[in-house]
């Protein structure tokens, strides 16, 4: 009798952290952001419960054609990684040596341990007019004059790209790895060519890692902030500059956190789509990976 | 293997396309470090010499960043929140593996599922959510008890609480994974051999969830350091590294300075990865 009190004890302690945690800093913050959300100030200091925010989005086509270019660029960049990143892990984890593999993977790692400003910083360096890609340009003759390569959509996806791909490969390669060999074998002794053991064999089994990557990947692109700003300037037009531009540049709380959940309604929905077009769940792609 | 089955043209395109790869990789990581060291009023070639100017000259307008107050106060702040992070999402991980492997309680999948919920939340809307709440209840208070609390406001405790509740997940994953791992026999053998409960922890389990401990705390080390997002919203006087660094970036525009930040930071986050790296590769040994 005692060591069963002593177990439910235990379990109240271990579950309190996890449970203030959750309550405090995520349920509650989203709630209170709900309930801002559909508040309206009609006067100075005196607020009414209304649609009004979301239909403020609604009648503003800049706002609702700013959050579909998030999202489908986001859609892109998440494409993108994976059709560069898939070869990558792949060659990691089946073909490279045991020796390099591991040493390729760190590599992989490395610009995670980079700040997003400090990537950033370094296209930018590249890019810009006056920058190294410009300039070796000029050197080789190709072009005649410096040719500026930023602010424009095709920085902002490369800057993504860069920025979320680490994410794609991580989780591919853990599943690759734990898939076995002979598996493929098996398909070339059936007669299978390559095309359709990738097809039939190796992407079947790659899908939790695909689906995993993907929702991360999406989900990070459509939140990201910096990158769109500094690589694509003043035309950037992503979705999470009109909530900075509502909060902090014209104190409009109410617009903002109508803003945040339209991301966070958006950025959902895509990622429950896939979960449910892939046939997987949550639980079994992002939490193991 | 399969390697061998492929005609070799195609794998030596495979092998070019990985270099490719890892050039792109490496590319705006190297520009972003290399320029430091130019003697150079601005990071853009041509090169015009070595130079450690930037990080230790004492005179503008060279000014290097070991003499300038602002970055040196937002390293500070950087290292001062990211210790709490670290701190506490390793404490709330460790929690949670227990929670989660050894305890037994109705909902525990749906529990789990909201464990990991924080990670697929745009680090923006974690930001503006907390920080609506800490404002909502802050004002509350001020006008029905007159209570003015000042940490609710934009600071260093937002910006530690703000980050902590998505890194939590991140401890707590890894930490989870290995106590997933931990042999249970041993537990019993000790407590065959009359130990109490809380000796057994501190001599058997804990030191076998060690390394996973340490290595998640590193990792959230690191990415509380590098955050942004969230940190934006929360920010308060004292910013960290990477808001100030930001704010440079925006009002004087590039300068070299923000070079030898990047090389110092790049430097000072790969030896950290090596140690966690190192650890790691302890305990695969043990």
């Amino acid at each position: 009798m005692q060591n069963k009190d002593i177990k439910r004890l235990t379990l109240i302690l271990l579950f309190a952290p996890f449970a203030l945690w959750i309550l405090l800093l995520i349920i509650l913050p989203h709630i209170g952001m709900v309930v801002l959300s559909l508040k309206e100030k009609v006067a100075p200091r005196v607020y009414e419960y209304s649609f009004a925010n979301y239909l403020d989005f609604l009648h503003e086509p800049i706002y609702w054609n700013t959050l579909l270019r998030t999202g489908s660029m986001s859609l892109l960049v998440t494409a993108l990684a994976l059709l560069i990143g898939f070869p990558i892990a792949y060659y990691i984890a089946k073909i490279a040596g045991p020796r390099a593999r591991g040493g390729l993977f760190l590599l992989c790692l490395i610009p995670l341990w980079v700040s997003d400003l400090i990537r950033s910083f370094g296209w930018i360096l590249l890019l810009r007019e006056t920058g190294v890609i410009s300039n070796f340009l000029l050197w080789t003759g190709l072009i005649g004059q410096p040719v500026e390569f930023l602010y424009n959509d095709a920085a902002v996806i490369v800057g993504l790209v860069y920025t979320v791909i680490l994410f794609m490969i991580v989780p591919l390669v853990s599943t690759l790895d734990g898939m076995d060999n002979s598996m493929i074998e098996a398909g070339y002794n059936l007669g299978g060519n390559g095309f359709t053991v990738l097809r039939r064999i190796i992407i079947p089994y790659a899908m939790p890692g695909i689906v995993a990557g993907c929702i991360v990947t999406f989900m990070l692109s459509a939140g990201s902030y910096l990158t769109p700003i500094l690589l694509g300037g003043k035309n950037s037009s992503w979705f999470t500059e009109q909530i900075y531009n509502q909060f902090i540049t014209r104190f409009n709380w109410e617009g903002g956190a109508a803003f945040g959940m339209l991301l966070l309604l958006f950025t959902s929905i895509v990622i429950w789509l896939g979960l449910k077009l892939s046939g997987q769940t949550l639980a079994n792609t992002v939490a193991k990976s | 293997m399969l390697a061998q089955k492929k005609t070799s043209p195609f794998l030596l395109g495979y092998r070019l396309y990985v270099v490719a790869f890892f050039i792109f990789l490496a590319a705006p990581l190297i520009s972003a470090g290399a320029f430091a060291f130019n003697d150079s009023l601005f990071p853009a070639l041509p090169w015009q010499g070595f130079t450690l100017d930037w990080f230790f000259s004492d005179t503008e307008p060279k000014l290097g960043m070991f003499h300038d107050r602002r970055l040196l106060q937002g390293l500070y702040y950087s290292f001062v929140i990211a210790i709490f992070v670290a701190a506490l999402s390793v404490f709330v991980g460790t929690t949670n593996a227990f929670l989660f492997v050894r305890g037994e309680f109705p909902g525990k999948n749906f529990f789990y599922i909201m464990m990991v919920v924080p990670l697929v939340i745009p680090g923006v809307i974690l930001g503006i959510s907390i920080l609506v709440l800490a404002s909502d209840t802050a004002n509350y208070l001020e006008d029905t008890i007159d209570l003015e609390l000042e940490f609710l406001r934009p600071g260093i405790l937002l910006v530690v609480l703000g980050q902590f509740s998505f890194i939590a997940t991140i401890t707590s994953l890894v930490i989870t994974a290995r106590l997933k791992k931990f042999d249970e026999t041993m537990e019993e053998a000790a407590f065959n051999l009359g130990a109490s409960r809380a000796r057994v922890l501190r001599t058997i389990t804990l030191p076998f969830l060690r390394p996973a401990m340490i290595a998640a705390g590193i990792v959230a080390f690191l990415v509380s350091f590098e955050n942004f997002n969230t940190t934006l919203f929360l920010v308060g006087s004292e910013a960290p590294l990477t808001i100030t660094m930001y704010d440079r970036m925006a009002k004087v525009g590039s300068t070299p300075v923000l070079n030898a930040v990047s090389f110092v930071l790049m430097v000072g986050s790969g030896l950290l990865a090596l140690l966690s790296i190192l650890i790691q590769r302890d305990k695969s040994a043990q």
